[in-house]
């Protein structure tokens, strides 16, 4: 089948088996290696990535399911003020171990600080926990969240300091 | 390619003239050579080029898989050759030994090995410099010093920039690396601060950098369907409906060995779209030839290691004093048996390997952590020698000790010979997490005597592992120093063996991950039958100050100390549902103890809510940032394994296959984790794995001391409790 999706602004013609997921056209056929294979069922967010703003995972949704809907990648997050706040505090805090979860943590998170700019420490366990870091970098992907909403990075669960 | 062969003609000659084995374990031959290899830029050594205009590319050798080595050995070249690190670009080396040496990610060994081997480079390289600013200026070289990439002459204030200076300087042999000046370590200016990641900027931006992201011209993508039961033989399979799926251009049976950590047997579909071959695996029928581990199961091996903790270990592991006896004679005696899982790496990427066979040769985008062994198997199996091999060595998306076996570039490399094209191979989560080299399972069984003070006065453990013929399987094995070996008078360590059919190999921290559960937590056992202090009986358990073979008991005495002072140990009372807990273990080469407080809540719900870890690997801690992220990594590593991993054996086959059921540490769980390095007068040592194995423990006598339950199996399973 042949499909036009919007991606990082682009339309974009592909064709491609209709139950092809996102990820895989993303990866394959556009090319676009940002978004990253982790599980293929959606239980690591390795694969997020957004769609219409709101981060969806993009190994489990069949390219025929995207339609107009528009699909912004990794590549592109840095286009907003958000997301480019996100990617300078990963860059500020040295969140990355080996890197490969940063993708889909660094979008899970742009679309939370879009949607609520002063997260809780709730608020970040809510919206992230759906992404998998196998380095288990959460308490620098915490403090860089916290860096790129201009709060204070201290974790206010610790309450033992 | 000029630039390998003049490598190679400077190694030759570097040979002849100083031999290689210059360093203490370690030797880098290539190192020794200088020769420029182009008009704009010179080649001081196998490490160091310089351009004309003074920027600095500096090769860093080992794999990258998360661990940081690709800045921090660049640090340490930079740091003696006394440059300025915004100048300075870093390149991955190919896998090429004869150049580099060792190049592999294991071990925590790449500090130890390293720190003053990559010093000495950048140090020789600092002094070809000067030598060639000697000579300019004609004026001897110790008149001559150096700052942020220029030689100055001290007495005249004159200076040349090393962009200047490379090409002359390359034109002279090296100096003896033995015989280079070594800055003290107050003077650093690099190692000892923070520098981010080389790679970040790449990764933030989603740019194609690890294994996966491979891309060659003309390539195909295929997918290798293995046995479900380890080592079972592919006989035939319905190839032709395979090749008649959209994408696939070709489908076909490896034969395959008998080696786990060779080519193993299956049927490989090969397609233009990965996600088509994948798909194509539908309708893939496969009549395999299982073998005897098909009658294996997790239960069966519990059943069989309980029978045999009825008799005595079939080998004797060490044996001090009389235990039995001991035992007899105690005041009171304890008994208890500790078990522990399998588990799988898991690492996020999943293994791939790109491959391209072609005319003889072969050439590989491999994310390895050890690429050489791998060159090896290929050879091997493919018939060629090592010199037709050339390894890109491709950032890993995680290594934990998976990636050291190469089992999926003798894959890639065989698959792309038969379809005769470059083949980006990938595994799915599910090939991943059922085609492991698994944490080996264990099981302990111990006992342990107290005088009427409290104090231990025997101690055994009967391990019963994986192995044949008296021989432990990979990573499952008992050291005669495991702790408390050689501090109690009677003590025993044996072991009895279970024949295993499924392959293992080393997870993060291999051994300890495991032994520091059940040591520890038995400890802690015997702590509380004392009516003592958990963390001073250890204290007192280790008693003086004094080196008990490698073991440092003084260094490990003051973390202990020093993580009860930043965790508040015995003067904080936790409330009612939670405790604390503490562990120290030793391994590779660091002393680290650790603290836990976590709370469980109605009945079963446990959250951890605080690590306190305290270590000492040495004198200098490298890169502050990545060593940091390193510790609170494994410490939240070693939590999510014993909240809730374990792969489970049934029919020869694991049941697991992906992260629903082989669950990671997710953001909710992971608590704040406290680091605190202490600085001694020792030489530094690596970080990859030492901070994990005391924190299993470590929450496993928190959660003794929150509800009363000790912890005797792992994963963690609070219903068992109520």
């Amino acid at each position: 089948m042949n499909y036009t999706i919007r991606v990082n602004g682009k339309p974009l013609a592909v064709e491609a088996d209709p139950q092809m997921p996102l990820l895989w056209v993303l990866r394959d056929l556009l090319d676009l290696k940002g978004t990253k294979f982790g599980c293929g069922k959606s239980f690591c967010g390795a694969c997020t990535v957004h769609i219409d703003g709101a981060p969806a995972r993009s190994c489990t949704r069949p390219v025929s399911a995207v339609g107009s809907s528009s699909v912004t990648t990794i590549e592109a997050v840095g286009a907003t003020p958000t997301g480019r706040a996100v990617q300078s505090a990963w860059l500020a805090v040295d969140v990355m171990q080996c890197g490969y979860c940063q993708a889909g943590q660094i979008m899970s998170a742009t679309a939370l600080l879009a949607k609520n700019p002063k997260p809780t420490d709730a608020d970040i366990d809510k919206a992230m926990s759906g992404n998998i870091c196998r380095c288990a970098t959460y308490t620098r992907i915490r403090a860089a969240i916290k860096q790129a909403a201009g709060m204070p990075t201290a974790d206010s669960r610790d309450a033992l300091a | 390619m000029p630039a390998q062969q003049a490598s190679r003609r400077a190694f030759l000659r570097a040979s002849v003239a100083v031999g290689g084995g210059l360093l203490l374990d370690f030797s880098m031959p290539g190192v020794l050579g200088a020769r420029a290899n182009s008009s704009t830029a010179a080649t001081l050594n196998a490490f160091v080029q310089i351009s004309n205009g003074g920027i600095v590319t500096i090769m860093s050798k080992n794999p990258e898989c998360g661990q940081g080595i690709k800045t921090m050995l660049p640090m340490l070249i930079a740091e003696e050759l006394d440059v300025d690190w915004s100048d300075v670009r870093i390149e991955q080396a190919l896998s090429d030994p004869a150049k580099y040496g060792q190049q592999f990610a294991g071990g925590s060994r790449a500090t130890p090995l390293n720190y003053e081997a990559l010093r000495r480079v950048g140090a020789a390289g600092r002094q070809m410099l000067i030598r060639a600013a000697s000579r300019a200026w004609s004026v001897p070289p110790s008149e001559c010093e150096t700052a942020s990439g220029k030689v100055i002459h001290v007495p005249t204030k004159r200076s040349l920039r090393y962009g200047q200076l490379a090409s002359e300087a390359a034109t002279h042999p090296a100096p003896d690396l033995a015989q280079v000046p070594l800055k003290d370590a107050k003077d650093f200016k690099i190692i000892g601060r923070s520098h981010g990641g080389i790679d970040s900027p790449l990764i933030v931006a989603g740019q194609p950098v690890f294994g996966i992201d491979v891309t060659v011209p003309g390539m195909q993508y295929a997918v290798f369907v293995k046995s479900p039961v380890f080592g079972g033989t592919a006989l035939r399979a319905n190839l032709d409906a395979v090749k008649s799926q959209p994408g696939v251009r070709d489908a076909f049976i490896v034969k395959g060995g008998a080696e786990f950590n060779g080519l193993a047997s299956g049927v490989a579909i090969v397609g233009s779209n990965w996600w088509l071959v994948n798909k194509a695996r539908d309708v893939l029928e496969v009549v395999w030839d299982e073998r005897a581990t098909a009658a294996q199961s997790s239960a069966g091996f519990a059943a069989q290691a309980s029978a045999l903790s009825g008799h005595s270990p079939a080998l004797t592991v060490l044996s001090e004093g009389n235990v039995s006896g001991a035992l007899k004679s105690a005041s009171r005696t304890l008994e208890a048996a500790y078990s522990y899982p399998f588990l799988s790496h898991a690492t996020l990427e999943p293994q791939n390997c790109t491959a391209h066979f072609s005319d003889g040769k072969v050439e590989i985008w491999a994310p390895t952590q050890n690429p050489d062994p791998g060159r090896k198997i290929v050879a091997k199996t493919l018939g060629l020698t090592d010199a037709d091999i050339t390894i890109h060595l491709i950032r890993c998306g995680g290594g934990f000790g998976r990636r050291l076996m190469n089992d999926y570039m003798v894959e890639a490399a065989w698959i792309s010979k038969q379809a005769a094209a470059p083949v980006k191979l990938v595994w799915t989560r599910q090939d991943d997490m059922q085609h492991d080299f698994y944490r080996p399972a264990g099981f302990h069984f111990f006992k342990a005597g107290l005088d009427a003070g409290g104090k231990l006065t025997a101690f055994s453990d009967h391990f019963v592992t994986f192995g044949e013929n008296g021989k432990a399987a990979p990573s499952a094995d008992l050291s005669p120093n495991e702790f408390p070996a050689k501090f109690v008078g009677d003590l025993e360590l044996g072991i009895s063996f279970m024949p295993l059919g499924v392959p293992t190999g080393p997870l993060r921290a291999p051994r300890s991950n495991a032994l520091a559960f059940a040591f520890q937590s038995f400890i802690d056992e015997i702590a509380h039958a004392a009516g003592q202090d958990p963390l001073q009986y250890r204290l007192d358990l280790l008693g003086e100050r004094r080196q008990v073979d490698a073991f440092d008991t003084g260094r490990m005495i003051d973390v202990l100390n020093l993580v009860r002072e930043k965790s508040g140990w015995g003067k904080r009372t936790p409330p009612k549902g939670s405790g604390m807990g503490v562990a120290f273990y030793y391994s590779h080469l660091g002393y680290f103890a650790e603290v836990v407080h976590a709370t469980v809540r109605e009945g079963t719900r446990i959250s951890v809510d605080k690590v306190w870890v305290a270590g000492d690997v040495g004198s200098q801690i490298i890169n502050p940032t990545g060593a940091e992220n390193q510790v609170q990594g494994a410490a939240l590593d070693g939590l999510g394994e014993a909240l809730g991993q374990a792969i489970t054996i049934e029919n020869g086959r694991v049941v697991q296959s992906n992260f629903n059921d082989f669950p990671l540490l997710r953001m909710d769980q992971a608590p704040p984790v406290e680091v605190h390095f202490l600085r001694t007068q020792h030489p530094p040592t690596g970080l990859g794995e030492p901070a994990l194995p005391p924190v299993v423990p470590a929450l496993c006598n928190a959660l003794f001391a929150a509800t009363g339950n000790r912890i005797r199996s792992l994963p963690i399973d609070p219903k068992s409790w109520v």
